[in-house]
């Protein structure tokens, strides 16, 4: 059906559209149907077999077309090196369920602390990352903007302190066309300024819940907040990362601001 | 190394070729003629018809007095150069060295090639079922020299002349196995020399002086005591390609067309050969004398036009034209093989096999070095830092399975860092430990988990390691380095968890 009908059978003419139709389409859906065409014209690809599921739940519901959004770049804030710990758990836990059996994907850094073998405790095939060291966040960038077009890969995870919206758009460019992820990780950023990322999140650890009373550490436990998100509801919720799945705790509140913001 | 020859003899080349055309003549006896100086001369026998006593340059009316039925048809003139060139280049599957050894023979020379069938003996015995297979009776023989695998395919009785016995197997063998003319044989058995063992040790210069200087260079060659050299039927070229100019080119645009144009004729060959370059180098012959020159690698092979250009573009720009370049070669030094994939089906997820992620680090690499690039598989140690080791290739299996019962931090510092720890006698977990100026209250721990040096690699104490957690839910790796008696310990943070 063409976007045009359907927005004549919104202002209500349909009966004179077709007066065959012998139950006609209600509003709601019809409105659903639209913004589900909408989300397709402003470039989201539903991706059927690879949606990121992973135990995210009410989390999910965030996202436009109740789907994380594959194909489109996420920036994460973090401002210690325990916020940046605990983001890379985060993005770990999600590549996890991406890169899959045979996927693979690229950790590029200018200052690397991550510690490849821990990786596995989330699932993932550390042999499967290819790790590039370089020197400067100018080179950071240009990598990352190179591997971003490689259809080849399943996702792109960067770490970059501060990148400029046009550099961030470059990025989203790049990913509209081979539809890899990418993850922009940035520790003690310089300035808050707006880039054209699909979302935007800061990771916080949370003090673990004991296991069956036992004493020592449990659980890793996140709060994760959703500052911004393009086309879904931000949020913020607390998650565990129990047996390779993420298992939220309870959500606090909806949107931190009343409304949906709209992102870049 | 000790090189290895194989000779192969055609025995009844051109009438095998004729049998194999027209079945009905393999059990008859049957000749090819030609006419000369007014008469019909046999050229070529087959065995049935040599076994009744028919050889080559008899009058084939006097065969015809031996044998009446003889079956009689017109040689061909060059068939068997024709055939014999044929049969070389098929000869390739064994070894690159295939030469034509007129009239009757082909000389393969199998150097560092027997091992792949397991072996000279199995290496001889399937080249000569192979052929036997395609309907021609042949001999081959495997020796170090070319003379002498010649000599025991046509006139030895063991074929397999082990390596360094080749005189040996020799001395038995007539003066013919010597590849002489028809004259210095006919006087070598005059003379009753009739095997070689019988002057071969006769002085240098009477030899010469009897027999000429061509006998000793054919002795010498059998002996292998003088070079002989091979002309392969194809030879193995190098992958090189040339572009002279008509006027030297200094604008960056000729350059890139000059690259471009090499690098289509360079990939088409390497297309056609199923093979693939994993470095290649660009050079310029400038007016004044000098090379300019980009050298590239790859990771994988790789004969993409667009994707080697891409490569070499990045480096294009050090090339100094000064007064012009006349002369623009590409030459891949390091070639290997690559076979064509077998198309998707479904368009798969990539992964580290994918060609397009190889062709990603070659661009990378080019740009910012290999050193940067790190793929990491699991080793086989307790000691944090060497818990994993780096590989090169995105090929490398892991020979061994990475850990998980112990808990590890998801972010290593490059170095532990010292902190102040207050930490209850003997082997409890610190209560507070101070780093970067902040003090942390520790809620919940875990440990100790002893790691201890590897002596054999690296003298030192053991670390003991606890997992703690402080009041704000930040979760740390921290390590005691020594025995809490010994007072000379010190604690240390080494990671942080998610």
């Amino acid at each position: 059906m063409l976007l045009s009908e359907k927005l004549n059978l919104i202002d209500g003419d349909f009966l004179t559209a077709d007066t065959n139709v012998i139950t006609p389409p209600r509003r709601s859906e019809i409105i659903e149907d639209l913004q589900t065409d909408i989300l397709r014209l402003q470039g989201f690809k539903s991706f059927n077999n690879a949606a990121v599921d992973g135990g995210l739940g009410p989390i999910r519901s965030a996202f436009p077309n109740a789907t994380f959004p594959l194909g489109a770049v996420h920036e994460f804030l973090s401002e210690k090196s325990e916020d940046e710990s605990a983001s890379g758990g985060f993005i770990a836990g999600l590549l996890a369920t991406l890169m899959g059996s045979s996927g693979a994907a690229l950790w590029i850094s200018s200052c690397r602390k991550i510690f490849p073998p821990a990786l596995k405790a989330f699932g993932i095939q550390p042999d499967r990352f290819i790790f590039i060291d370089l020197q400067k966040e100018k080179e950071v960038i240009w990598a990352m903007d190179e591997a971003l077009k490689c259809g080849a890969l399943t996702a792109v995870v960067g770490e970059i302190q501060n990148i400029s919206f046009t550099e961030s758009r470059r990025l989203q460019l790049a990913v509209e066309q081979s539809l890899v992820t990418g993850f922009i990780l940035r520790n003690n950023f310089r300035k808050l300024n707006t880039t054209a990322c699909v979302s935007r999140w800061r990771i916080t650890p949370l003090p673990s819940e004991s296991i069956d009373e036992l004493p020592g550490i449990g659980f890793p436990k996140w709060r994760v907040e959703l500052m911004r998100v393009r086309n879904g509801r931000p949020g913020v919720w607390d998650i565990q990362w129990i047996d390779g799945k993420f298992r939220p705790v309870h959500k606090l509140s909806t949107t931190s601001e009343g409304k949906q913001k709209k992102a870049g | 190394m000790e090189k290895r020859f194989v000779s192969i003899w055609f025995r009844y080349l051109s009438t095998d070729w004729f049998s194999l055309r027209q079945p009905h003549l393999k059990n008859l006896p049957f000749v090819l003629r030609t006419p000369s100086h007014g008469r019909m001369i046999i050229t070529a026998t087959n065995a049935r018809a040599e076994m009744c006593g028919i050889t080559c340059g008899m009058v084939l009316a006097d065969a015809r007095a031996i044998v009446p039925e003889l079956e009689v048809q017109d040689d061909k003139p060059d068939l068997t150069d024709k055939l014999l060139i044929r049969l070389a280049e098929w000869c390739i599957r064994f070894t690159p060295v295939a030469a034509v050894d007129p009239p009757d023979g082909i000389l393969l020379d199998v150097t560092g090639c027997t091992h792949l069938w397991s072996g000279d003996e199995f290496y001889l015995k399937e080249i000569v079922k192979k052929l036997n297979e395609r309907g021609y009776d042949v001999r081959a023989a495997i020796a170090d020299t070319m003379g002498a695998a010649w000599a025991v395919a046509r006139f030895g009785n063991e074929t397999l002349v082990p390596s360094g016995m080749h005189s040996e197997a020799l001395m038995s063998l007539p003066p013919e196995a010597l590849r002489l003319e028809a004259d210095t044989v006919a006087r070598l058995h005059k003379l009753g020399l009739r095997q070689v063992r019988q002057f071969i040790s006769m002085p240098r210069t009477s030899l010469r002086r009897r027999f000429g200087e061509h006998f000793l260079h054919r002795l010498d060659k059998a002996l292998g005591q003088e070079m002989e050299m091979i002309e392969p039927v194809r030879p193995v070229e190098p992958y090189q390609e040339r572009l002279p100019c008509l006027e030297p080119i200094v604008t960056s645009t000729g350059i890139e067309m000059a690259l471009q144009q090499l690098l289509e004729t360079l990939c088409h060959r390497l297309q056609q050969e199923q093979k693939g370059l994993r470095s290649a180098v660009f050079k310029g012959y400038r007016v004044d004398g000098k090379i300019e020159q980009i050298g590239i690698g790859t990771n994988r092979p790789s004969h993409h036009v667009k994707h080697l250009f891409k490569l070499l573009e990045l480096k294009l720009s050090t090339i100094e034209p000064a007064l012009g370049i006349e002369l623009f070669v590409l030459e891949a030094p390091k070639v290997e093989d690559h076979f064509a994939k077998q198309e998707k089906v479904w368009e798969g997820s990539g992964g580290l096999e994918d060609e397009r992620l190889s062709e990603l680090l070659d661009r990378l690499a080019s740009k910012i070095g290999t050193q940067s690039i790190h793929r990491y598989v699991p080793d086989e140690h307790y000691w944090p830092e060497r818990s994993f080791k780096q590989t090169s290739s995105l090929d490398e299996k892991l020979s061994t399975t990475w850990r998980i019962d112990k808990s590890r931090p998801l972010q290593l510092l490059p170095n532990p860092e010292y902190i102040e720890v207050t930490a209850p006698i003997p082997d409890y977990p610190p209560l507070l430990f101070r780093y970067k100026g902040k003090l942390h209250t520790i809620v919940k721990a875990d440990g100790p988990e002893r790691i201890e040096q590897e002596w054999w690699l690296q003298q030192g104490q053991h670390r003991d390691y606890y997992r703690v957690e402080d009041e704000d839910g930040h979760r740390y790796w921290l390590f005691r380095l020594g025995h809490y008696h010994d007072e000379t310990f010190q604690w240390f943070i080494h990671g942080f968890f998610a």
